[in-house]
């Protein structure tokens, strides 16, 4: 039942933290769009709370509530209290995973993909190169031809077009090795985190910031056991598999013996950060699920301790800028990659209207809740389109296909394009220098 | 439970998706601010229109059904929650800055108007709204003129009541009056205008309301005084006000509130002090300069340990943050945080806080104070955890403890939370029966049914509990 589930699952302490002062309201995006109160974190801890009483009973209400919430955190760094929503949130969707009852096909692809697919990086890759081949064979085109995606809800129709082209080969692989020399004198060893889809979607990205770690003085180790962070998992409510994940990690960097982990998608590294809540129960890995907690960094914080931007050089164009959800609630980086971008000579950095407000994406929301996920992305567009921003950047995969899917919808397509970060900072650089083992 | 018939008309007044009564909604309407309060209504509408709200109001006044009418739900006195049941009227969708009206300066608001969107609106013409509550981030316009309630400016500018021109309201009937209107002199009757503000929910239902803007200050300068005695943090206070100088700002921050921030936020807060003065001032440049060189030397008089000016806007920041990190440091100590309200005369600051500090300790509790000095409106902050039910008790009796002792220093009850469910049993002793009476009569001439907000500011039963109302 649900309802032992919750009572099990939920942090009572957590709960009783809360002291209904609202003010987390104001930064919800449910909230702005419903004006609900229990479309709100102060609401949805209240109906947590509520279950937890025994006031109320886990309808199904309830759980559409549950699930209508972005995970975004943006309560969490306004709340006065401290109140650890992400944690509440999560510890609920475990105990609903837990009951729930899918229908078939639900349950076929959570299954596949949950366990089957984004632990595997193998299969990923393999995934990756099918994907590739669909996308450069001519397939695509045909299949659009034929108008076969139109069986295809509205989101998916969207995200295919967008999908970027895929690779069947890691970054491994595209480095020939998994230790790869600072440029000068070495200042860190970095451990490269590469991701699930990261290191298949957005190859480049990756190599990028391998190429930018490096040139600033960093020796980059890409542990090679190392597998998906889990988020998607423990965002879903299959917090075991996300321990699962958690722990192999940890073996592979704690093993690589490195200074900084480094990730390059906010969604991940805070993910990774919270290793140590995650495996808190777990007595034999406690200690180093702490020692790698501790030494997870976002690229753009390492590069702006490292870099001299002097160098860099960028035609004159307007920047402007989407935070990730995660980047900033999560991992709190907020100053970073602004302070970056702005020192881009050349650049005119413009701020984003509610540029941290979340845009919809948040993990596969996008697809499970398209109609909320589309009214926050078109009100996010038309800011975006405020701008007259030639260049929008964004630091996490989630975030920058959502805005190239906004971008496709808003029909601003060859005004602006949506950059990551580390794409953009690579671009910049006046001279590309070669690394040993290039492409 | 309210009878399906009764839903369906409130559905065709205001549509299917605002008129909700599942469970979920009627969870996430039966709280506010108010710690360990809680009842369920039987539904929540949400109108969009005076003309709506008039129709409900129609349809409630028919069935006799309570009708507690709800803003953000920010108040800390229990104002929102329907003890008895009934319709929970939220009136948040009605949420448009009708005019601003820069030839009479005016702005013309829907109750459901945020506070802090009525600043920033106003200032972007270079106009000001001084009211700003705490909750300003949340709160609405209808809230703080049901409440009354106060902020920072305080001091200088006064409260939301000296900022209402005119109003329109729902009487419980559904009729609708409007009071005051663009004009700074009216006395045509009883002021009708001035008895709604602060009423509680418990006569009208406000639908729109006209305030007083004035133009912006030009600047604005901060600074922090720190003293190691109680005694002379508030003479100082009495000193400034003596000397004709009326801050924008006088905040102020006891001992336990200080180490509490230090160690929360690390901004280098000498924790050994006895008290910090938190002074701001806005106006015109030079003025504001001489102020502040006088407030200087005024404190130093009084043996300021370290006075420290913000010359810098960053500086300004650090100093503000000191008083914002206030409540945020104090709600993390203990999972529940107990934010009360009382005021007294000026001059009393000293002898009540250090009355709250002899009660603190004689019950045990965890109890730290801050709040606004220069207009003697402090509030005594209780960490505790509402499942210590033995802890919970003594906390009522010192909290009881602590507004007898406001009373018998010629100050009040609540300088500006209200007084909602939990000040009622004490509203006798600071009105008299009389007084009691005489509000029952107005209350009763607008409501005669006891429709709007039933068991509020009037005690049921005399002896109720400040903090946990048992049933
Ligand atoms: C952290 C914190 C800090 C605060 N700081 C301050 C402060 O500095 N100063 C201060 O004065 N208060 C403060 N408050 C209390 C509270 O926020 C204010 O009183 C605020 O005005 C309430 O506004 P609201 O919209 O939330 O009203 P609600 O809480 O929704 O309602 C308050 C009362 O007004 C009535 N009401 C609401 N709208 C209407 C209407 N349109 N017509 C008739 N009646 C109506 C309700 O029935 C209720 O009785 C604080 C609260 C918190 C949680
Ligand atoms: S801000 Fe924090 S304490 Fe306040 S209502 Fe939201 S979660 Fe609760
Ligand atoms: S995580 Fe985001 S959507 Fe969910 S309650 Fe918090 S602010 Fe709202």
């Amino acid at each position: 039942m649900l309802k032992e589930a919750l009572v099990k699952k939920l942090d009572y302490d957590e709960l009783s933290n809360c002291m209904r002062c609202g003010f987390c309201q104001p930064a919800c995006p449910t909230f702005q769009e419903t004006g609900y109160e229990a479309a709100s974190p102060r609401g949805r801890i209240a109906l947590m709370k509520a279950v937890a009483d025994g006031v109320m009973e886990p309808d199904k209400d309830f759980v559409d509530q549950m699930n209508l919430c972005l995970g975004c955190r943006a309560c969490e760094p306004v709340c006065p209290a401290g109140v650890q929503y992400g944690q509440l949130i999560e510890q609920t969707r475990e105990a609903i995973e837990e009951v729930q009852e899918h229908s078939w096909w639900v349950k076929a692809v959570r299954k596949l993909a949950f366990f089957h697919l984004f632990p595997h990086q193998k299969r990923m890759y393999q995934l990756g190169g099918l994907l590739r081949f669909y996308q450069r064979s001519g397939v695509k085109k045909a299949v659009r031809k034929l108008g076969v995606l139109s069986i295809l809800p509205k989101q998916m129709r969207e995200m295919e077009a967008i999908i970027p082209e895929a690779s069947g080969k890691g970054i491994v692989d595209f480095f020939g090795g998994t230790v790869i020399p600072a440029v000068g004198e070495r200042k860190y060893r970095v451990g490269m985190f590469h991701g699930c889809i990261m290191d298949v979607l957005f190859n480049e990205t990756n190599r990028n910031t391998v190429r930018l770690l490096s040139e600033a003085g960093c020796e980059v180790l890409i542990a090679p056991d190392q597998v998906c962070c889990g988020a998607l998992h423990a965002h879903s409510g299959e917090r075991e598999q996300a321990r699962h994940l958690a722990r192999k990690n940890v073996a592979a960097f704690h093993k690589a013996d490195v200074d900084i982990i480094v990730s390059n998608a906010g969604g991940c590294g805070a993910m990774l950060q919270e290793y140590d809540h995650l495996l808190a129960e777990d007595a034999e890995w406690q200690e180093r699920a702490q020692w790698f907690a501790s030494r997870v960094k976002d690229i753009s914080e390492v590069l702006a301790r490292l870099v001299e931007p002097k160098e860099w050089q960028l035609l004159p164009q307007r920047i402007t800028y989407q935070s990730s959800c995660h980047l900033r609630n999560g991992m709190k980086v907020t100053k970073e990659p602004v302070s970056l971008l702005q020192a881009i000579p050349g650049a005119t950095y413009v701020q984003l209207r509610e540029g941290d407000r979340c845009c919809g994406s948040a993990g596969i929301y996008n697809l499970v809740q398209p109609e909320m996920a589309g009214s926050l992305l078109d009100v996010k567009m038309g800011h975006v389109a405020a701008t007259q921003a030639d260049i929008l950047v964004t630091s996490n995969p989630g975030c920058l296909l959502q805005m190239k899917a906004g971008i496709h919808r808003a029909g601003l397509e060859g005004k602006m394009e949506a950059v990551h970060i580390v794409d953009l900072l690579a671009r910049v650089q006046k001279e590309e220098k070669p690394l040993s083992t290039p492409e | 439970m309210l009878p399906e018939s009764i839903r369906e008309e409130l559905r065709a007044i205001v549509g299917e998706k605002n008129c909700l009564d599942k469970q979920e909604a009627l969870v996430a309407y039966s709280y506010d601010a108010t710690p360990m309060q809680q009842a369920l209504p039987d539904v929540v509408v949400m109108p969009k229109s005076t003309d709506e709200v008039q129709q409900v109001m129609r349809v409630a006044a028919r069935h006799h059904i309570s009708v507690v009418t709800r803003g953000a739900g920010s108040n800390l006195c229990g104002g929102t929650i329907p003890v008895g049941g009934g319709i929970v009227l939220v009136l948040s969708r009605m949420n448009q800055i009708v005019e601003i009206d820069e030839q009479n300066l005016t702005i013309t608001v829907q109750p459901g108007v945020r506070t802090v969107d009525i600043h920033q609106a106003v200032e972007a013409l270079g106009l000001f709204y001084p009211p700003d509550p705490g909750s300003m981030v949340i709160s609405t316009i209808g809230g703080n003129i049901a409440l009354n309630s106060g902020g920072l400016r305080g001091l200088k500018y006064g409260t939301t009541k000296d900022y209402v021109l005119g109003l329109e309201a729902v009487l419980p009937n559904g009729e609708v009056i409007r009071t005051g209107g663009k004009l700074m002199k009216d006395v045509a009757g009883y002021d009708l205008t001035k008895l709604l503000v602060g009423s509680e929910g418990t006569l009208a239902i406000i639908t729109e309301a006209i305030l007083k803007l004035i133009p912006k200050p030009q600047t604005q300068r901060v600074m922090l005084a720190m003293f190691a005695d109680m005694a002379q943090a508030a003479r100082s206070v009495s000193d400034i006000i003596a000397n004709r100088i009326i801050p924008g700002t006088l905040e102020f921050l006891d001992q336990g509130t200080i180490r509490v921030v230090e160690d929360f936020k690390q901004i280098g807060l000498p924790t050994n002090v006895a008290a910090i003065l938190l002074i701001g001032q806005d106006g015109e440049p030079q003025t504001v300069e001489r102020d502040m060189e006088q407030i200087a030397a005024i404190c130093q008089k009084n043996d300021a340990v370290q006075i420290k000016v913000a010359t810098t806007v960053e500086e300004a920041d650090e100093v503000m943050t000191a008083r914002r990190s206030a409540l945020a440091a104090l709600s993390r100590m203990r999972p529940t945080t107990i934010l009360e309200d009382a005021t007294v005369p000026r001059a009393a600051i000293a002898p009540m806080v250090a009355a709250i500090q002899e009660i603190t300790e004689r019950y045990g509790l965890q109890i730290c104070t801050f709040g606004h000095a220069g207009d003697g409106n402090l509030h005594p902050t209780c960490m505790t955890d509402a499942r210590n039910t033995e802890e919970i008790e003594r906390v009522e009796h010192a909290f009881e403890e602590i507004f007898a002792a406001a009373i018998d220093l010629g100050g009040t009850i609540t300088g500006e939370h209200g007084v909602g469910i939990v000040k009622a049993p004490y509203l006798e002793w600071k009105v008299g029966a009389s007084g009691i009476e005489i509000m029952k009569g107005i209350k009763h001439a607008f409501d005669p049914h006891n429709l709007l907000n039933p068991d509020k500011m009037f005690a049921k039963h005399s002896r109720n509990r400040v903090v946990v109302q048992r049933a």
